[in-house]
Parts: C-alpha cells; structure tokens; sequence
C-alpha cells in the first residue's frame, strides 16, 4: 500500500508552533495555466527557495465523464469518445477498444485490416514521439526544434488525412476491422515519408542530442531507479529509460505484432537523458515495423461483416501499448449492448504519481524538465 | 549667461536624439528579429501590416500604448510606476560616450569605457525593484536569479575590458578607436572577445541566459504584473541594452568606425558603425533562437568556473605580451 | 584536469554545429502557407459536415427513413421524421434536421446507413455569429 499524503485542494498553512521552523518556505502554483504545453495541470510546490520541497499534483481540471458515457451509451456510439482521450495517439486507444470488442463477442479481424490496424497506429505513435520532442524541448527554452518537428509531424498528418478524414482524433477503426481501405497513394506517400524522416534524424541529432546544454540539463536529472519504477507500476518509455525491457508489444503481444523484427531500446541510468533517447530510438523503431508492414501487406477484407453484438454478462480487458505506456481497457458486459462499467487504465496517471516521491527536495528547473521527460497528456488522465 | 544657451541646447538636442535612437532602435531590432526568428523556423513572420510586415512593431507600439496600465492593489505602488523609467535611463545614458563616427560623438570622456560599465550595472537595480514591488512571488523568482547572474557575469565582462585598456592604455572610447587604425584588436584578442560577447549576452538576459524572464517555467518572470507601456519600456530597454554590448564591442575589439571608403557615401564612419553592431546583434539573434536555457546553479558555474579563469589568464598574458613587446621595440 | 579541457572543446563544437543547422534552415524557403491568401488543396476525404447524396438517376435523396443513422448517433443530433407511403411499401422523409453543434464527425451515421444515403462534405470553412446557422435542414439542401 503506497503511503500518501492528505492532499486537500488548498495548502494548509503551518501552525503556530512549526511557524518558526518553516517561515521561509512559501506554496506555489505551478497552476492550471502554463506555458507548458502538458495540459491543465496543477501541481502545489512547497518551495525552499529554489527547491521544491514537496510537489503535490491536483488533477480533475479537465474531467470530461468519458467512463460515464462508456455505461450510458451502446457500445458502438463509444468511437466519438476514444479518439479524444489522449488525442495525440488517438490511433492506439482506437485500438483498444475495437480490440477489446472483438475480444468480449469472439470476433475474428481479417489479416489486411489489422496489417491497416499495425500501419496507422504505428504512424501516429510516430506523430506522437515527434510532438512530445518539439514540446519537451520547448520546454527547456529552446524555440526552434518544435517547430522543426512539427513540419514533419505534418506529412504525417497529410497521410493520414487522406484515409481517415481527420487528423486528431481519429475514429478510424471498427469491430471488425477499419472503415476504409488504404489504397496505393497511401502506400507510395509512406515510403516517401519513411525516407524523408530519417534523412531529417541526424539533423535532430546534431541540434538537440549532442547539444551541450540539453546534456548538462538532462543527464543524472530525475533518476528512477527499477525499484521504484515497479512499485508505481510507470509504463512505457519512463519505465524502459529505467532498464527494464517492457513492452507489450513484445511481453503480451497483440494483433500482428508477432511477425514483426523490431528492437525495444532500453536505457541504463533512469535519469530524463536516458528517458529522452528511449523514445527517440523507438521513432527508428516504429519506421522500421512500418517498412515490414508495408512490404508484407497482404490482400483481402478490410472489415469483417459483423452481425449485432450483446456483450455477455463477464469481465474482458484488452492492453496496448501507447506512446506513453500500457494502456488496458477493462470492460463488464451484463448482456445488453451498453457496458456494465468501461474502465480505462491510462499510463500517464500511473507516470505522474512517481512525482511527489521523485521530485522532493529539487529544482524547480528540474522539475520542469522531469515532468517533460514524462511525457504526460493531462486530458488522458482526467478523461 | 547667454553663453550657456548653446551649450543647454546643444545638450537637449542630444538627449532628445539618443532617447529617440533608443525607441528606432527597438522599432529595427524588433522587426528583425521576428524575421529572423520567423526564417529560422521555416515560416514568413510579420507580413500583414504594410509590404513585408515592415509597420508590424510601428502598429504594435500604438496598440501597446492603448493598453490599460493594470497596478496590482498590494503592488508598492511608486516603486511599480518608476521601475520601467528606471530601466530605461542607464541603458540610454551611456549613449553619451559612444563614438558613431570620427566627429558624431555626444561628448568624449576621458573614462568613457569606466564611465558605461558604471551606469550599466544600474540595470541589476531595476530588475530587483521590478520584482520586488510585483508582490508576485514569480517576479521575485525572476528578480532573485537575475541578480546572481548580473554579478557574476560583470566579472568577466570587466577582466576582458581591462585587457584592451591595458594595451591602448586609455579609457577614452575615441582613442581605443584610433588605437586600431592598423590592425583590429580582435585579432590580437580573439579570446577576450569571445569571453566579453559571452558575459555581454548574459549580461542583457538573452538566451541561453535568461532565466529572469524564463517564460515556460515562471510565466514571465520580473515582468509578469506590467502591461502597456510599462512592458514595453523594458522591451525597448533590453533591445537598447543589447545595443550598448554589442557597440562596446564593436568599439573595442572590431575597429570601431573605421573601414574602407565608400564612394558614393560622405559618412561611412557611421556607416560601417551601425553595420558592424547590427551584424553583432543579429548574431546574438540567431543565437537565441537556436539554444535552450542553460540551469541556474549550471550558469554560475560556467561563469565562476570557466569565463572568469580564462580572462584571468588572458590579462595576465597580456600584460606580459606588452612588456615584451615593448622591450623588443624598444631594443630594435 | 584533462576533462575539463576536454568538456569545453566538445561543447563549444556541438553548439557551433546547432549554429550551423539553424543557418542552413534560416536559407531554405518556408513551409507554410499564407492562409487566408493562399489556400491548399485539400484532400475529398477530409470529414466536412454531413449531407444528404443526391442520387443522378432520380435528382433527390436515397434515404428511405429507416431511422438508423439516428439512433447510432452519440450525441443524438440528427432528428428525422417520415410519414407512411401513399402507395407501396416505405416511408416517405419528410424532415430531416442535423445540428452540426453536437456533431463529432465520428462517423457512425455515415458507417450503418444501408443504402449510404449521407456522407461526409469538404466543407471545413464553417464560421458564423450565430448558433442556428448550423442548425441545418438536409432535405431542404438536397431538394434544391
């Protein structure tokens, strides 16, 4: 059982007699608006001077009641939601959820769409990786990468526009496959996107890897050890940075992942440079499942014909693997078409509560580059 | 008493050029370094407002003088109204000094160089008054750190100086520039003026240094209660501040006004004057928008630890270049 | 002592490379338009606001008021009435309203109508004062 604080949604001040001991240290608030572009987040530093001593996070700004409308509304109208949780990777909860369907009624996918399935979410992790680059770094100060990644963020979003219609927050899958076929532009205008991308990485390399004041920022900041990493149970690229192998695509592997030759890189130290090199190895990565994807991608349906489905009575869960972690989908049927309960685990929760054991007693500059290195979409958190 | 009338007029004159030098001088400034920044991240910048965008900071000084000045209620208020009138007099006084070209100087003292280091460091004042009458405790974060950064970086902005005063053993701002009639003394002392472009651009709290207005981490540091005119005086003031570094330099390491004769133009002195500072300033452009922000205590220590051991060096090289340099002419 | 040597000469070598990536960036053209003076070509597949197909063969709709699109619609912004043929077997539609300020653009309407009688426009230029301006009537749209 994890030992939290008493959080209440203002600070107490100290009592008279801990006055005398504590009469320089004063709250701030990293508030609900901030220039960093994490969300609507407030976090409570008890400040020591420059140090923070205690840093408290006080989510719910921006509760939507997705859950609520996972049990009021049959389970087909829940595609307008999945899309906007985390709506920068939009794909891979679009993917759990068809998934997770499939898995409650016994549905079987044909081998195209769920080679569609690999290919798209693998596109968007990229479109993900390659945002949370551009805002991390704008973060430290630095205004000029973001936008670098944004213009190749943007070819990816062309792509995909062209199959999907948006390009946000997808609603593209469907229980039994896709909505829509990708046809041969899309194929040609991925292998040219595929080149252009890693022609653009030593350029990445050069102006933010190897820069000397991203290194000195960045290198022994906010090291998890394996430890602790396991007793918040982080996921994803914060718990790889750690030394730990985990991946569900390669530890609990789902859909076509299998087929695929893919490394899953692994970092040795925990600290926010490790965190950061992690997942800009893992964009080589996902561009690596794409090439095999394409070049294996089979002939036949796109969607499988699906007759009505009412969820039996029971518990299924479904887990994927986002940009940000381990992402499960847990879902009780009572025999209607509407959900029981639809309970979603997102990774960036989990990755946040590390914070007030991590961050006690350090910089604030520090704090600042350890929540980036997270890289937490505070609507996923508060759904 | 009527002999006073032209010396009082001619001094008016000059206060009024040098103040309105400083507002065009934002008015370029800031037009061009939202080009730049605009072309280094691949998008056209301002382009609306009159051909090319040229009128952008024209319309937005009129917008920002229509502003409301907003005074927080616990604000100290005189202290929160004088502060940007404050930041703007030492970055425009030692304007005084500076030699334009061979007659267009406002006066020449004779501790010119000691005369701007000396007003310069008023500008630590301002900040810290700025952030202290804010009751914002971010503005005070921003004040505190730009203290301890201000100080530290005057050391070796002062040691590199003291270099060049050494070897043209005046202080006189004219005289270092006719000092380097043959040779520019940045090739004498590279590494002064590398160590003094680095402790100048910390000095004006540009990035990578500036953390004082470190806009992701403290909304915007000393001044996050000014709106209006207030903000913008200290956005004049840091673009005027950047061109006191800059022409410093420019004065004392590349030649100041010389430079070959251009035919068709009467005053190149000028000319190659307001060049070559506007080439230091666009690099210190360029500068900003490439790099990330360096840590507090890791900004003290690459000052503490590397700026102020190296031009200890360098002085003491210098010294002992010029003893024997001149025993060696003395000899021939 | 070395290493700080060392520290210095990598350091100052990485920043004048960063220097020197942001130079070559600063001489190439840019990547934006100027919108609204120039606009791209979007692709047909982008999901503009719904309307009801105009089928050539008869000049109107091929809605046969079956009522699917909306009661698979989430957000309940499709409203439709119908009333019995005179003759044969069907509905004729007789009203069908869209309020496009509930709409998510999920595509549930679009994916179970049997006959794909409404589909997605490329109209993405939507702007107005006033909320009932998109309140729209597809039938009306579809008639004219």
């Amino acid at each position: 059982m994890i030992n939290t604080p008493d959080i209440s949604i203002t600070p107490v001040p100290p009592g008279p007699g801990e006055k005398a001991a504590k009469a320089h240290r004063f709250y701030l608030n990293l508030g609900p608006q901030h220039p960093s572009t994490h969300g609507v987040l407030r976090v409570i530093l008890e400040m020591d001077g420059e140090y923070v001593l205690d840093p408290q996070p006080d989510l719910g700004f921006g509760h939507r009641m997705h859950e609520k409308m996972g049990e009021t509304r049959p389970w087909s109208q829940f595609f307008a939601n999945v899309g906007r949780m985390d709506y920068v990777n939009a794909m891979a909860f679009n993917h759990g959820y068809a998934a997770l369907i499939e898995r409650a009624a016994g549905i079987e996918v044909p081998r195209r769409a769920e080679y569609i399935r690999v290919i798209t979410a693998e596109l968007n992790r990229l479109a993900s990786h390659l945002l949370w680059v551009g805002a991390f770094i704008l973060d430290l100060g630095a205004f000029t990468p973001i936008l670098y990644t944004f213009d190749d963020r943007e070819s990816i979003l062309d792509i995909l526009e062209d199959i999907t219609g948006s390009r946000l927050t997808y609603s593209y899958f469907r229980v039994g496959g896709v909505m829509k076929d990708i046809d041969d532009t899309f194929i040609s205008r991925t292998r040219a996107f595929i080149k252009q991308l890693r022609d653009r990485f030593p350029m990445y390399e050069t102006l933010v890897n190897t820069n000397v004041i991203i290194k000195n920022r960045m290198t022994g900041v906010g090291v998890i050890s394996p430890d602790m990493a396991r007793r918040y149970g982080v996921t994803g690229g914060v718990l790889r940075g750690s030394g730990i192998p985990y991946d569900v695509r390669k530890n609990a592997p789902y859909s076509v992942y299998p087929e695929f030759d893919f490394l899953v890189p692994v970092g040795k130290n925990g600290d926010s440079m490790d965190r950061y090199l992690v997942k800009f190895a893992e964009m080589e990565q996902s561009l690596r499942i794409i090439e095999q994807a394409l070049d294996k991608l089979p002939e036949g349906d796109f969607r499988a014909k699906v007759k009505r489905i009412k969820l039996n009575p029971g518990m299924t869960s479904f887990s994927v693997e986002t940009a940000r972690g381990e992402l499960t989908f847990f879902l009780m049927g009572d025999g209607s078409d509407t959900p029981y309960r639809l309970k979603i685990r997102v990774p960036s929760f989990s990755n946040l509560s590390v914070m007030p054991e991590l961050c006690s007693y350090m910089l604030l500059s520090d704090l600042v580059t350890v929540m980036g290195s997270f890289d937490l979409v505070i609507p996923e958190i508060d759904r | 008493m009527h002999e006073l009338i032209p010396i009082i007029a001619r001094a008016l004159v000059y206060a009024i050029v040098m103040i309105a030098f400083g507002f065009v001088n934002a008015l370029v400034m800031g037009y061009l370094e939202r080009k730049i920044a605009a072309k280094i991240q691949r998008r056209p910048g301002p382009m609306e407002v009159g051909p090319y965008g040229i009128l952008q900071l024209v319309v937005d000084g009129i917008k920002i003088i229509g502003k409301q000045l907003i005074i927080p209620k616990e604000a100290d208020g005189p202290l929160f109204r004088f502060a940007p009138l404050l930041s703007f007099a030492p970055v425009v006084l030692p304007f005084i000094v500076i030699p334009f070209s061979k007659e267009l100087q406002a006066k020449d003292f004779s501790l010119g160089l000691l005369f701007i280091v000396t007003i310069a460091s008023i500008n630590v004042l301002t900040i810290v008054i700025a952030g202290w009458s804010s009751n914002n405790k971010y503005s005070l974060f921003g004040a505190m750190r730009s203290v301890a950064q201000n100080i530290s970086f005057e050391v070796p902005v002062l040691l590199s100086i003291l270099c060049i005063a050494l070897m043209t053993g005046t202080y006189s701002m004219q005289g270092i520039v006719q000092a380097q009639d043959t040779v520019w003394f940045i090739l004498i002392q590279p590494f002064a003026f590398i160590i003094y472009f680095i402790a100048g651009l910390a000095e004006t709290n540009r990035n990578p240094f500036d953390l004082p207005e470190a806009e992701s981490e403290l909304t915007a540091g000393y001044h996050t209660e000014y709106s209006g005119f207030g903000f913008s005086l200290f956005m004049i003031a840091e673009y005027a501040n950047m061109f006191l570094v800059c022409s410093i330099a420019t004065v004392l390491f590349l030649g100041g006004w010389h430079g070959f004769k251009l035919p068709f133009f009467e005053y190149t002195g000028a000319f190659w004057f307001l060049t070559k500072v506007y080439v230091l300033m666009l690099v210190m452009v360029w500068i900003r928008w490439t790099f990330p922000r360096v840590r507090f205590d890791q900004l003290l220590n690459f000052s503490w630890k590397y700026l102020i051991p190296f031009s200890l060096v360098n002085l003491a090289l210098t010294a002992v270049g010029i003893k024997v340099f001149e025993s060696v002419r003395g000899m021939i | 002592m070395s290493r700080y040597f060392t520290d210095l000469y990598y350091g100052a070598k990485s920043l004048m490379l960063g220097m020197a990536v942001t130079f070559k960036a600063f001489c190439r053209p840019t990547v934006t338009v100027h919108y609204p003076r120039q606009k791209i070509d979007i692709t047909p597949n982008i999901r503009g606001r719904l309307f009801l197909v105009k089928d050539e063969d008869t000049g109107t709709h091929c809605c046969i008021s079956c009522g699917r699109c909306a009661r698979e619609c989430p957000t309940g912004c499709i409203h439709l009435k119908a009333v019995k043929k005179e003759e044969g077997k069907g509905k004729d539609l007789v009203q069908y309203e869209y309020d496009y300020t509930r709409c998510s653009l999920c595509g549930s309407c679009v994916d179970v109508c049997p006959k794909n009688a409404i589909d997605f426009s490329n109209a993405y230029e939507l702007v107005s004062f006033d909320k009932t301006d998109f309140h729209f009537n597809l039938l009306e749209e579809v008639e004219k």
